[in-house]
């Protein structure tokens, strides 16, 4: 119930904010503009949305949408167990969008494995750094324009010699 | 005290021997297991396969004490630098042993992160196969590293010593 009040009155709402609103496999899924996400997630959090699932990014280099990158966010009501997703487009030259991280504290490390694997900048985070690869790694590797096998980065390491039994090992 | 007291006391051998026959039956492990391998790994150290008969079962998770490296599990590329610290403060005489696919050649996971194989960058003595490999393979495996300490040449260490 809350959820048909909510997406029946979204659009009314944020009229020039909310590109679209679709149903895939029985989940609804708001398509928002990347700007004001954190307007969107305020008024949803407010109507009962309490609680942030996930928030992950999807590159859609090959996929086609109405940007390179969309982020999405998770929602789950625990009053009424429903579930919305929202969608917020990124373009690839300004990959960056307003951090949630004010509204749930669990935002902080899922922004911070975003920005490390997508590249996508989250403003007003209290603490964007990399979170899985080294600190001094380059690169994003979700991106799905990175290689595969990496650029070498597994394969730049000392090699460490044998020290006192460096004689060869008998077979 | 005669001739028979001393026959039935007393044993001669080289020093070389007593030595790696003191070594190879008192190995301490350090087991370095990050993934599904660490965790058969302590299949080893339990009841059925049980190392101790072996003189292994001292594991230490100090690299300082400790004269076998276990790898057990694939390497990422933010793990090696630590791989490399940690084999890099075991004392010598070390031995390591390359445990599974993953360590060996990286396994199934051919991807940017995953190292292919740690003996590009560490030495190792022994591989085992398997993903993971069963018991009686590391325990296979520890028997190979016995047989390599029983060859080592005390000669080779003063050598390098008097440098």
């Amino acid at each position: 119930m809350l959820l048909e009040q909510t997406l029946s009155q979204m659009k009314e709402r944020f009229p020039d904010i909310v590109l679209d609103m679709t149903e895939f496999a029985g989940e609804q899924i708001l398509h928002v503009k990347s700007q004001h996400i954190l307007t969107v997630l305020t008024a949803l959090k407010a109507d009962g949305y309490n609680f942030l699932a996930d928030l992950t990014a999807i590159d859609n280099l090959t996929l086609g949408g109405y940007e390179r990158f969309a982020v999405a966010y998770h929602l789950l009501c625990h009053k009424t167990a429903e579930r919305l997703t929202v969608k917020a487009y990124v373009p690839e030259e300004k990959a960056s969008l307003p951090s949630v991280e004010s509204l749930w504290k669990t935002a902080d490390w899922q922004e911070r494995e975003v920005f490390d694997l997508f590249g996508i900048i989250f403003e007003g985070h209290p603490n964007l750094i990399r979170i899985m690869n080294p600190d001094d790694y380059e690169g994003h590797p979700l991106r799905k324009d990175y290689p595969r096998l990496g650029r070498k980065e597994r394969d730049n390491f000392p090699v460490i010699e044998r020290g006192i039994q460096k004689k060869k090992r008998p077979e | 005290m005669n001739y028979d007291d001393i026959k039935s006391n007393v044993l001669t051998t080289k020093l070389e021997s007593a030595i790696n026959w003191g070594r190879k039956n008192s190995l301490w492990p350090m087991p370095f297991g990050t993934a599904c391998c660490g965790i058969e790994f302590m299949a080893v150290l339990a009841s059925r396969t049980d190392i101790s008969r072996f003189g292994a079962e001292a594991i230490r998770f100090s690299p300082r004490q400790s004269d076998l490296l276990i790898v057990a599990g694939r390497i990422s590329i933010k793990m090696m630098p630590v791989l490399i610290r940690i084999y890099e403060q075991m004392p010598e005489p070390k031995w390591v042993i390359s445990m599974g696919a993953c360590a060996s050649s990286g396994g199934v996971f051919d991807t940017y992160s995953v190292i292919q194989g740690i003996d590009q960058f560490i030495p190792v003595d022994v591989y085992v196969p398997g993903c993971p490999p069963r018991p009686e393979g590391v325990v296979e495996s520890l028997m190979k590293i016995q047989n390599l300490i029983d060859k080592e040449k005390l000669s080779d260490y003063a050598l390098s010593s008097s440098k």
